[in-house]
């Protein structure tokens, strides 16, 4: 193991979140030593307490920008940080806390607190691209442990990540799922939603809800007159693009149009 | 010295975000605050007219962590305010799946939070540079855990295949058949974990806490039970409301919880296993005598023994559930909307976990309440701060910062779960 300081010093960050993604690095279980000797782990709470002061060579960003000492704190790390990646809808695409852009966030904080006044929160839930540079953003709810290694990989190698931007549909096929939507008539987003999860849902017998976010270019329009058919009614389609990546384009504007 | 501020501006080695300020005056402990900054999320705001399938897959969302203890709770609520009960082999494979995170976050806990306090470790990673094989048999734990819940549920992080009235298809199973090698070197790991754990130096600290958990007839709890308590509570789950109420404080984004009527209460293993030892099985009680363990445990520190304890169960009853598996017939007992109020509470990695949810008559969400274990918790964490802390005022600020730390740390807080952060303050003035 190299010494502390001729290694890539890695920084791991959170905003709001639930932590999942952070998680996933933890979940390697079988890399994770091998990784904390790769790089000099400099700042990651959730495993340590030691703190290595910056600048760091890559920062790797969880969760949504949601206050205004967030949306500050982002710029000062972005500042420390040589490249900077997100990980997950909530900092790629705001995540599901991203839903009060669509209503009104004092109502939201009486629903849920006795004291609004103790209460200081953004009217939005915004992704850290909207706030600064991102060199990458790696997709999911939560993002897949094997595309984080990857992504890790190439960023200290100075490659580009093979993340590929198709559809969930094509991993549907490389895993010899039978279509859901086709043959059982269960509503899925998988013809719109970007790979990476590896087409886990159409593989326990139910529809993709999305949780990557839309793909390169969907075809949105072949998508809803395929719901329809299903007999799939506005609310619910509405709803169906409105989870953890509403925030995202073209899932924003589709769950708007139909009533979300 | 009579005067301090001690603060911890960052709370490491748990989940979310939070803070801590202990104010000492005249040589005495004044005040302990535990600081939640986590940004609130509203997620009980926009559950508010969604459809009753939704919250298993909204919820798991709260915390990355236990998103199983989230989506159980949820279809438990749901399916009371259904009239729809769920038994058999689905009821057993929802018990499966509660072993598999309770395996991964009690893995992730004993190893990588808690055990580099006892050990003067900064982390994990630091650990594992002079105790690899160590830290290697908690990560192995931790992956048996894992790949129990992403074959049951799809995946370890926020699983697909939870559904309200069970799950959308059930393993097969010789699926299931092929964990049985990797659960039964966990259970020997889990073992070993219990006397490695127990050699740990343990400050001498007790407190008569109200532990709270669910009791069953015949299980240790996860699911199923009734709301017990060490001073006599014994109440439906549905009863929580009226015995229960939270608290919105400045310092917190966490609403606090505490008994009608006053009273902070302790959830979590401590008080799971102090109520329902006698529901572990043989295993499991005898590691937890041969580490000096009673029927009773009332020191917080020792939660991490505790917890290793409760690794050797998880896993023997996940080896028991597989081993006494049938397919079922359908993978799901159907779920017909009607109107109605469903309470459900299950026994989430780190304590019992509150949902609640009133459907419209077309079973569109009305209204949900949710309350996580370390919202109630966390009462009983800040007095655990002022009533021990008093013994250590001749520490070092480091010194007894971490000791702060480590005793916020006793209870595995999950900040996001609480939706809402630590850092640590003290102030000697």
């Amino acid at each position: 193991m190299a010494e502390t300081g001729t290694r890539p010093k890695l920084a791991v960050w959170k905003f709001a979140s639930c932590d999942g993604c952070q998680l996933s690095l933890l979940d390697c279980e079988d890399e994770l030593l091998a990784v904390a000797g790769a790089v000099e782990i400099a700042y990651f709470l959730e495993a340590t307490r030691a703190e290595v002061a910056g600048p760091y060579d890559l920062s790797l960003v969880e969760g949504s920008i949601t206050t205004a000492h967030d949306a500050a704190r982002i710029k000062a790390i972005r500042q420390a940080s040589k490249r900077l990646i997100t990980i997950g809808a909530c900092a790629t695409a705001g995540g599901i806390q991203a839903l009060r852009n669509f209503a009104d966030v004092r109502d939201f904080i009486s629903i849920v607190y006795a004291r609004p006044d103790y209460i200081e929160t953004l009217a939005t839930s915004t992704a850290i691209a909207e706030h600064v540079k991102v060199d990458f953003e790696l997709r999911g709810c939560p993002v897949n442990k094997h595309q984080l290694l990857e992504v890790l990989a190439a960023f200290l190698r100075g490659r580009q990540p093979a993340t590929p931007g198709h559809s969930v549909c094509v991993e549907c096929k490389q895993r010899g799922n039978v279509c859901v939507m086709v043959a059982h008539g269960t509503p899925c987003l998988g013809p719109v939603t970007h790979a990476g999860c590896g087409a886990i849902c159409p593989a326990y017998d139910r529809g993709c809800y999305g949780c990557f976010g839309p793909m390169e270019s969907p075809n949105m329009a072949a998508l809803n007159h395929w719901l329809a058919r299903l007999g799939v009614d506005q609310p619910t389609i509405a709803r169906l693009y409105g989870t953890f990546n509403v925030n995202a384009e073209p899932f924003r504007a589709e769950s708007q149009r139909h009533g979300g | 010295m009579a005067d301090r501020t001690i603060k911890v501006a960052q709370l490491a080695r748990v989940e979310g975000e939070g803070a801590l300020k202990i104010t000492i005056r005249d040589g005495a402990v004044k005040q302990a605050e535990l600081n939640i900054f986590e940004p609130p999320r509203f997620f009980e705001a926009f559950l508010r007219g969604r459809a009753f399938t939704e919250p298993p897959d909204i919820c798991a969302r709260i915390c990355g962590i236990c998103p199983v203890a989230y989506q159980m709770s949820a279809v438990h609520a749901l399916e009371a305010a259904l009239g729809v009960t769920v038994d058999g082999p689905l009821r057993a494979l929802r018990r499966l799946i509660y072993c598999g995170e309770w395996i991964e976050s009690h893995g992730l806990h004993v190893y990588m939070l808690h055990a580099p306090d006892f050990l003067g470790y900064q982390g994990a990673i630091e650990l594992a540079r002079d105790h690899a094989d160590i830290v290697q048999r908690g990560l192995d734990m931790k992956k048996a855990g894992n790949a129990i819940v992403a074959l049951v549920g799809g995946r370890e992080v926020h699983p697909v295949n939870i559904k309200v009235g069970g799950f959308y298809r059930a393993p097969r199973r010789r699926e299931l058949q092929g964990l049985v090698d990797q659960l039964e070197r966990g259970r020997d790991a889990a073992l070993a974990t219990v006397r490695w754990v127990a050699g740990f130096d343990f400050p001498d600290c007790e407190r008569d806490y109200e532990f709270v958990a669910l009791r069953h007839p015949a299980e240790y709890p996860f699911n199923e039970g009734r709301l017990v308590s060490s001073r006599g509570l014994d109440l439906a789950i549905a009863d929580y409301p009226q015995h229960f109420q939270e608290l919105h404080v400045a310092h917190s984004t966490a609403l606090h919880s505490q008994r009608a009527g006053g009273g902070h209460y302790f959830l979590g293993p401590m008080a799971r296993y102090s109520l329902n030892f006698d529901r572990l099985p043989a295993l499991a009680q005898d590691a937890a005598k041969a580490a000096g363990l009673g029927p009773v445990c009332r020191n917080p520190y020792r939660s991490i023994v505790v917890r290793a304890v409760e690794l050797v169960f998880a896993f023997d009853e996940a080896l028991r559930l597989i081993a006494d598996y049938v397919e079922p017939d359908q993978p799901a007992v159907p779920c017909e909307p009607r109107a109605g109020t469903g309470h459900g509470a299950t026994e989430a990695p780190r304590g019992m976990l509150y949902h609640r949810y009133r459907l419209a008559a077309d079973g569109t969400i009305e209204d949900a309440v949710i309350i996580p274990p370390t919202s109630q918790n966390q009462p009983t964490i800040e007095d655990d701060l002022k009533s021990f802390i008093g013994g250590w005022l001749d520490m070092s600020d480091e010194a007894l910062r971490w000791r702060c730390e480590q005793t916020v740390r006793n209870y595995d807080p999950c900040i996001s779960c609480a939706t809402h952060y630590l850092r640590l303050d003290i102030d000697r003035a």
